[in-house]
């Protein structure tokens, strides 16, 4: 568990990742896909925040800017006490080590052409000067530490299930004892047996070697099990940001509110019961978002002032944050709203 | 029948097999379930599990070679579709059974405007002409909430977004009013928010058409919004069935009882660790002879690597109408389990 007074480990301010639009005959830039456009977060030294929110939502990107996988547009990443977004490119390289993710896509995010122990190898050959025997122990290391047996070090990884690619994905990014760890949508693409099975070895290691975690997921339940404080984006922007409890027990953000109600509960019982927040119609492009709000096309409680002035993100309840004019006056009558908030929520059944 | 009502669809021991390079798989073995009509059987399973197989083999959409069905009866109405010419089968298709596949995009063709693509079966399985099929067309995007439909007719799938494209597969697979409508994995590749969109205008469609849903999905939160009756596969089989409150109250079947352990709630209580299922899905490349799901099971018996147990029921219904499970192994009674 996260030490709450320790330092952040990882510092993101006004985060930018804007890509550019060309087009015409003369390939003019004519404007920008604003795919991350201002977001502030910081995870503490062994802790795991989860960042949620639909397809386009800018996620992915995010996990990318910050481990500079991307040249962000603007802001700042302060990782270990070094701001990420302006190291030059050697200094960045020194970095690395201490920085890692695990992708989406075992399947494409491992060279075919390699053997296990030559992936898992690779970064120790790039930044150690071990030997070869001390990096075959170190693999071995490694594959015990996730769960693979040794005697696949000299398999391809057409050879391995999914689930068993995303422990070579994870013994890879382990393998040079970073701090911080991106998980971009580590079990999306795993079955759901395979799933818990993946979310708990993560889990182990956060709890052996002190790992920090951003964790990158759409699915809003296993973000509930695993994250300790949760970040949900929409439209490049985080909507609201608080701990984990907090946020799932009374979410103060209405596209939370809709999201949460949106997932559907394996029992039956509860899903006759409850009465969804139904959302209408898509999530605006990234490209051209609205004025004022960018949620303010599709909130159920918009109000006239969300149409003109975009909310500010600011902190509404002690470690929980908003970006909703609903939660806009003070702390105190902020606590009123909520409370009201709260009420309608239960009456929605969220 | 229990209420007297002939099912719309009739499954009987469907056997499929793959022959491949590298030898037979068999993806689909003995599965066997009805469909009545209004009625939404949810099809869980894992990847592999064959449960697409199974839809795709009723209306013969698997290529052949390398898919062979081995054996079954499948009958809708009267007709039994694996005894069918080819020609009567594409007339079944499209006509008497819709279908809906996972991704929007790859199933709708890029180069023809949505409005072809639906007037395409109307004029093809229902002979009207060009006028009548645009009424009907428009009169479908609206029934599926396209707004603007007349204008929408005239675009092509890429100007749609996934969930309206979804409802664009949807609009096309109703079109014909088909008895059947096949959804294999209709929201997997939606957002969550878009996912209850969806939902809720299959519910209400079905509610106003009538027509009978199988709707085949990984995740058991859809199963537990949408279905009457809930079939669990593995290893190509069907391991257990049943009304969806019984089998969520109470499942049988070790691999139900993990599945639904496996999976994190929203709102109850959060685990410090998630239980999990150990080990690989089987290979199938033989006809089975023992439980599929043996090597991974928390209560393996001797019996369950000598013989493949068959369904039984478990309660009074007769075998495919209440509750059953393919299993050698009783789970303890009821006020047991709620006693720890």
């Amino acid at each position: 568990m996260a030490d709450k007074s320790a330092e952040p480990l990882v510092q993101v301010e006004n985060l930018k990742m804007h890509f550019p639009i060309y087009s015409g005959v003369f390939r003019r830039h004519t404007g920008d896909v604003k795919a991350v456009d201002g977001v502030s977060f910081s995870i503490r030294a062994g802790e795991t925040l989860g960042l949620v929110g639909e397809s386009g939502c800018g996620k992915s990107t995010v996990g990318r800017a910050i481990l500079r996988l991307y040249e962000p547009t603007a802001g700042r990443v302060v990782i270990d006490g070094e701001d990420i977004a302006t190291l030059d490119a050697e200094r960045l390289r020194q970095k690395r080590p201490s920085m890692q993710m695990v992708f989406q896509d075992p399947q494409a995010s491992l060279n075919p052409r390699m053997t296990l122990s030559a992936i898992i190898a690779e970064p120790l050959v790039e930044h150690t000067r071990m030997s070869a025997d001390e990096r075959q122990a170190r693999v071995f290391e490694l594959m015990d530490a996730v769960g693979l047996n040794r005697r696949f070090a000299n398999r391809y990884p057409h050879e391995f299930s999914g689930g068993q690619r995303q422990r070579i994905g994870i013994a890879r990014a382990l393998a040079l004892n970073p701090k911080f760890i991106v998980c971009d949508e580590p079990i999306a693409a795993l079955d759901v047996s395979i799933q818990a099975q993946v979310v708990n070895l993560l889990e182990e290691l956060q709890d052996r070697l002190g790992l920090t975690y951003l964790f990158i997921s759409h699915d809003l339940s296993m973000v509930r099990h695993i994250a300790d404080r949760v970040a949900v984006m929409y439209l490049g922007r985080i909507a609201e940001l608080g701990p984990r409890d907090a946020l799932y027990g009374r979410p103060l953000h209405p596209y939370t509110q809709a999201l949460l109600s949106a997932v559907p509960e394996p029992d039956p019982d509860i899903e006759t019961a409850r009465r969804r927040i139904i959302l209408k119609g898509d999530v605006p492009s990234p490209a051209n978002p609205p004025e004022g709000c960018n949620f303010c096309t599709r909130c159920p409680k918009v109000m006239d002032i969300c149409r003109r002035v975009e909310p500010a993100f600011r902190e509404v309840e002690p470690g929980r944050f908003a970006a909703c004019h609903l939660h806009a006056d003070t702390k105190e009558t902020a606590g009123a709203t909520t409370a009201r908030e709260a009420s309608k929520s239960i009456q929605q059944g969220v | 029948m229990p209420d007297g009502a002939l099912p719309v669809l009739d499954v009987r021991g469907l056997r499929t097999v793959f022959r491949t390079r590298g030898g037979e798989v068999h993806a689909v073995n003995s599965v066997s379930f009805h469909l009545k009509r209004g009625e939404v059987l949810g099809v869980v399973g894992e990847s592999g599990s064959g449960k697409s197989v199974t839809m795709m083999s009723l209306i013969g959409l698997l290529p052949s070679p390398p898919a062979e069905i081995r054996g079954g009866q499948v009958m809708l109405g009267d007709r039994d579709l694996l005894k069918i010419d080819a020609e009567s089968l594409r007339q079944v298709r499209g006509a008497k059974v819709g279908f809906v596949f996972q991704d929007p995009m790859t199933s709708l063709n890029p180069v023809f405007t949505v409005g072809m693509q639906i007037m395409e079966p109307l004029r093809e399985h229902m002979g009207m002409d060009k006028a009548q099929a645009e009424a009907r067309a428009v009169e479908l995007l609206e029934l599926v909430g396209i707004p603007d439909a007349k204008k929408r007719l005239k675009s092509y799938p890429h100007q749609f977004s996934g969930g309206m494209r979804q409802r664009v597969m949807i609009a096309i697979a109703l079109a014909c009013n088909p008895d059947v409508l096949i959804a294999d994995e209709p929201t997997t590749a939606l957002d969550v928010t878009i996912q209850a969109q969806i939902l809720e205008l299959v519910k209400e469609l079905r509610q106003k058409l009538g027509m009978a849903i199988i709707w085949i999905t990984h995740d058991l939160g859809v199963i537990a919004n949408i279905a009457d009756r809930v079939m669990v596969m593995y290893g190509g089989q069907v391991v257990e069935h049943g009304p969806v409150k019984e089998l969520f109250s109470f499942p049988r079947h070790p691999y139900t009882r993990a599945l639904l352990k496996t999976i994190p709630s929203i709102t109850g209580a959060r685990e410090a660790r998630l239980q999990v299922i150990e080990g690989q899905p089987p290979i199938l490349n033989a006809a089975p002879t023992a439980c599929p799901f043996r090597a991974r099971c928390l209560h393996a018996m001797e019996i369950c690597s000598q013989q493949n147990p068959e369904r039984r029921a478990v309660d009074d219904a007769p075998l495919g109408h209440g509750h059953d499970v393919a299993c050698h192994w009783s789970p303890p009674a009821m006020h047991e389990v709620s006693h720890g």
